[in-house]
């Protein structure tokens, strides 16, 4: 690690005073900064912890619609976000218990790693990206690996989850970090199904549009009967070849959808 | 057989050492810190061919904390790291070895190589100081497949050397007419091409070294991460740095996991002792896991095609193997050994082919060294004949384990066509043991269950034989071992009766902490607690060698027997004296001495304490204390046997492999404690899996190492692993050590990896694919595109 300063604010309103210093960097969980920082891979001036801010913790429930704070930890949400159960089942299986205990979903969307999970609920479930300065559709907030719409200095302070119907998450692990080798979050509203992938695309988290719409006419596993996604454009990598990933994509949408019920 | 009291030999007391791991009391490299140490940071090299055309370090010493920065210049006046083992091609001529320098001496030849080392004050310091130095490199030509590496127009790792073979050797039959007129005369050939997958061995420790120096003394002392630290300090001394081994003490402590990886001697263990003295400050260097990855020894890295020859009835008539093997860009200290002596003369496995031919290449690449990894050599030949086997059984519609057994080698001793004597075995009973242990026959009913739930199920079986305890030392001389095969203890006896028994064994996870005690206590008839063995520690343990190649109770362990036997027998010289009998009247039994027939008896303690307060004593005739060494070189290697079950169910729609059941029937002779012995199959067989399944050292042609970190490097955990069926009660002892022992380490990583890929393979063509080999690991993506290739 290069030097830096930590500050660790009380309120987003000083956090976000505290970012506006050049090379500024806000820490959440760490799980992903500090492995980052030690291989002095990143060298901020300081590192503004979001962990004191009691505004970004907590996970609350009110008509139909699920908010937790930007700071809340996987384990958090795995044991608290009951009235969604796959979201509640996916944060529990993010990393080990050490990870889940640090990691937080602020950080984990904000970082958009094209293997990691939460992107995959977050754009599967429509969720709002709420940020100290706006609000942001998950359909505009997610542009690609690594890249998302938050501007420098933006701090993600809560994410609002539309609760579906049914939903399921349905992870293929890398066998090494056991991320996401391809990760599919199917949910159904009574508007439509929404399924998401992560861990496949060169483009980082996709909606699979033509399974939204064979499964928003007929929610059964049969109605993905020859859709495929193009292998063209999925991630190829020591862990599996383009055409493995896209084929992936079509099993685990299925089981998603199975196990949705 | 094992006891039903908790001590002496065949108990399974529980292993003493972990209250002390386990409770964070342990003492490793890392927990020494030295009063005013330093630190070093090492520049690596991230590219893996380049000239050097300068290094500029100014810039670097004048940054904080710097005390100085050493390059491949500092060290041009030393010797460099060298190999212990020369291996005579099939010419007669010895194997090529370049220069190995401790820092790069003009060329980089691998990522991760040592290009300039900086020392410090601190770590942090010495790491912006490393950055603050400028490299003027010219990139070179990479090297890093095999065959083309051996391409006559290939570009050359060393420039120096005439290719980049490092020998052609052949053994077994080297007539190649005869052996092809077998072949000619087969009613069967079956022919497999594989690749015996390059692993990191990634030990939870990663490697440590303290350099010291005395200028009052003129002593150096080096602590390291060592599973054999006389043999590093006899490397230092005599070929790196020159230095007089009795001024020169290695230490190697708790160690936490070796698994091969820590034999060897390493750079930065002659670096930090040399630095010591240049820098008038102790030097600590700690290894981080990302330099571990580039350059702890990596092991096996095998391209092979064998085949097998069988005549009308199925009998095996001969073999023929042809193999590259990896050595990276440099040897490595027993690299040249491994895919020679340690591969070809396990060639004939359980079986008695006659005509067996082995030719090994070895090639330098422009990658990390490779070198002995658990089972070294004996893997790479278990896995390629086993398959083998498998594969010819399918061919011929016959049950592979019948196959197998109608081949066995049934008298003993027996000679192999690859210069091995077997003493003793007895592979139908572990065959027949293991059928039972695995339920082989209620296999059926379990593939039909898990084909209800659209899973294909598969069994997958193997034997495995294993050449521990390499010796004797005369003969693995004329091989081209650089280095005796014997191993040392003392045992030293306390006035009170408490024994301390310096061992030359090393252990780094082996429990010998609690075995070892269990057989002395055993032979004097004391309570266990009364021993400790002490090792690890040139500067108070006899010359030894060290553990490695499941050596250490069959070879250690038989010179603390010879050393102990010694003790009693004096000790039998002074209860006589003080019984006033003769010392052949003289029983020792539960830690008392009796004259035969009668009741006068004297206790241990009682003569120990005579030992060493010597008032009635005879003194004219017998040296006063009780202190023994032995010096123990053995007459053979020991032959440890087994036979493998392993049970998968494939997700055909993902190609997801999960083991189901994984059973191990071993005869590992007789045995000091069940229990430590069930661990270490237990790890051997996570370690195989871990190869069969998921680990992989893979390099892009640019000679980056892929799977640099955990992040792409899969490691077994718990849940990739089932519960063990683990059997040892099928037990022919060795014939040729006081204890009947063969040693227990490496068998299950040995043995494992072809169980599970034939588990898979069957589990393939039951569902009608027509599959005969997938290259490990066999990941999900690489099962899929077997199935749907
Ligand atoms: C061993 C291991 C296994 C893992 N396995 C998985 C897995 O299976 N699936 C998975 O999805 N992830 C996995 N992760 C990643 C884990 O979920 C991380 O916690 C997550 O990616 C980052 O969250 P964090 O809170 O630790 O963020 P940090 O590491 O602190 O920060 C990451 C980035 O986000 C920024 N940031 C942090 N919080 C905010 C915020 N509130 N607003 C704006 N920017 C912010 C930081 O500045 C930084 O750029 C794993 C990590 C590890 C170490």
């Amino acid at each position: 690690m290069y030097e830096f300063e930590f500050v660790k604010p009380a309120t987003v309103g000083e956090a976000v005073a505290a970012l506006a210093e050049e090379d500024a960097q806000a820490l959440g969980g760490g799980q992903t900064l500090i492995p980052t920082l030690k291989q002095r891979l990143a060298m901020p001036s300081r590192l503004v912890s979001l962990s004191g801010i009691t505004e970004m913790q907590g996970i609350s429930d009110s008509g139909g619609v699920l908010t937790i704070g930007g700071a809340a930890t996987h384990a958090a949400v795995a044991a608290g976000a009951a009235s969604y159960p796959a979201l509640a089942e996916l944060a529990s299986h993010i990393g080990d218990p050490a990870v889940r205990n640090r990691g937080t979903i602020g950080g984990s969307l904000a970082n958009n790693d094209p293997a990691a999970c939460y992107p995959a609920a977050a754009l599967g479930s429509g969720a709002t990206i709420v940020t100290n300065s706006r609000e942001i559709e998950a359909d505009d907030y997610f542009q690609g690996l690594f890249e998302t719409a938050l501007e420098e200095g933006e701090i993600i302070t809560a994410v609002r989850f539309p609760v579906p119907e049914k939903a399921n998450y349905q992870k293929f692990v890398q066998p090494a970090s056991r991320f996401a080798l391809v990760g599919v979050f199917v949910a159904r509203f009574a508007d439509g199904v929404r399924v998401a992938v992560t861990g496949a695309s060169e483009e980082g988290v996709f909606r699979w549009r033509e399974a939204e719409a064979a499964l928003s006419a007929n929610f059964a596993p049969d109605a993905l009967d020859g859709l495929s996604v193009d292998a063209e454009g999925m991630i190829a990598d020591l862990h599996g070849s383009k055409e493995y990933r896209a084929h992936l994509v079509a099993v685990m949408t299925k089981r998603a959808v199975a196990a949705a019920g | 057989m094992p006891k039903d009291n908790d001590s002496g030999i065949g108990a399974s007391p529980k292993r003493r050492e972990d209250v002390r791991f386990l409770t964070g009391a342990g003492n490793y490299t890392d927990d020494i810190n030295v009063h005013g140490q330093a630190y070093v940071h090492f520049l690596r090299a991230d590219v893996a061919h380049a000239t050097i055309n300068s290094i500029d370090t100014s810039a670097a010493e004048a940054m904080p904390g710097v005390v100085k920065i050493f390059t491949g210049a500092d060290f041009a006046e030393v010797g460099g790291i060298p190999c212990g083992w020369g291996v005579t091609d099939r010419h007669g001529n010895p194997q090529q070895e370049p220069r190995h320098p401790i820092i790069a001496d003009g060329t980089i030849r691998h990522v991760g190589e040592i290009v300039a080392a900086v020392v410090a004050d601190t770590v942090e310091q010495a790491r912006d100081a490393a950055e603050a130095i400028e490299l003027d490199l010219t990139d070179k030509p990479v090297v890093v497949d095999m065959a083309a590496a051996l391409a006559e127009d290939s570009a050359k790792v060393h420039e120096d050397l005439s290719s980049n073979l490092c020998y052609d050797w052949v053994f077994g039959n080297d007539d190649d007419d005869a052996v092809q007129a077998a072949f000619d005369a087969a009613a069967h050939v079956t022919t497999l091409e594989l690749v015996n997958n390059r692993l990191v061995a990634n030990p939870m420790e990663p490697r440590v070294a303290i350099g010291e120096y005395s200028r009052g003394t003129d002593e150096y002392t080096l602590h390291t991460t060592s599973q054999n630290p006389h043999v590093i300090r006899l490397l230092m001394c005599a070929f790196v740095l020159g230095l007089p081994e009795h001024k020169v003490r290695v230490v190697a402590p708790d160690v936490g996991g070796g698994f091969g990886s820590k034999i060897f001697h390493y750079a930065e263990e002659a670096f930090c002792t040399h630095a010591a003295k240049a820098c008038g400050r102790p030097v600590k260097w700690t290894s981080t896991r990302s330099e571990a990855f580039i350059s702890d020894a990596h092991g096996r890295d095998h391209v092979t095609k064998i085949e097998l020859a069988l005549d009308s009835n199925n009998n095996f008539t001969a073999l023929r193997t042809n193999t590259m093997a990896n050595m990276g860009a440099y040897l490595s200290t027993f690299a040249t050994s491994v895919p020679s002596y340690l591969h070809g003369t396990l060639m004939a496995g359980n079986y008695k082919t006659p005509v067996v031919q082995v030719n090994v290449k070895t090639v330098f690449t422009n990658t990390v060294p490779v070198d002995a990894y658990r089972g070294a050599g004996r893997p790479e030949a278990t896995f390629q004949l086993e398959r083998v086997i498998d594969k010819a059984a399918r061919e011929l519609g016959v049950d592979p384990i019948a196959l197998r057994r109608q081949n066995f080698i049934t008298e003993f001793p027996y000679e192999t066509p690859v210069a091995l004597t077997y003493d003793t075995g007895d592979y139908t009973a572990t065959m027949d043991k293991l059928e039972e242990i695995a339920d082989v026959a209620g296999f059926a009913a379990r593939r039909a269950e898990s084909e209800k739930k659209g899973k294909l199920r598969g069994l997958g079986v193997n034997c495995y034989i294993e050449a521990c305890g390499i010796a004797p030392s005369n003969i693995v001389g004329m091989l081209g071992a650089r280095a005796g095969l014997y191993d040392a203890a003392t045992v030293r006896v306390n006035a009170t009766g408490t024994i301390s028994v310096f061992v030359g064994a090393h252990s780094h996870g082996q429990g010998h902490e609690t075995s070892f005690p269990q057989v002395v206590a055993d032979m004097i008839g004391i309570d266990e607690s009364m021993v400790d063995i002490v090792h690890g520690d040139t500067g108070r343990v006899p010359f030894g060698m060290g553990t490695y190649g499941s050596r250490s109770i069959a070879v250690c362990g038989s010179a603390m027997v010879r050393a102990t036997e010694k003790i009693i027998a004096k000790a039998k010289k002074i209860a006589a004296h003080l019984l006033e009998a003769s010392d052949a009247d003289i029983e020792l039994k539960d830690g008392q001495f009796t004259v035969a027939g009668t009741d006068k008896s004297v206790a241990w303690g009682d003569v120990t304490l005579t030992a060493y307060v010597p008032h009635n004593y005879p003194l004219e005739e017998l040296e006063p204390g009780l202190e023994e060494t032995a010096f123990y070189d053995p007459a053979n290697f020991t032959y440890p046997s087994g036979a493998y079950a392993c049970e998968v169910e494939v997700d055909p729609d993902t190609g997801k492999v999960t083991i189901e059941r994984f059973s191990a029937a071993d005869d590992f002779g007789n045995i000091i404690n069940p229990m430590i012995v069930d661990g270490q199959v237990h790890g051997g067989l996570g370690q195989g899996i871990g190869q069969a399944l998921l680990e992989n050292a893979a390099y892009d042609e640019d000679g980056q190492l892929l799977s640099a970190s955990f992040m792409d490097y899969a490691m077994p955990r718990a849940d990739d692993v089932p519960f063990y069926q683990v059997d040892h009660s099928c037990q022919t002892p060795c014939t040729h050590n006081p204890l009947g022992v063969k040693g227990c380490g490496e068998a299950g990583a040995i043995g494992s990896p072809p169980a599970v890929v034939n588990a898979v393979v069957d589990a393939l063509q039951s569902a009608g694919k027509n599959v005969t080999h997938i290259d490990m690991p066999l990941s999900p993506a690489r099962v899929w595109a077997a199935m749907n290739g």
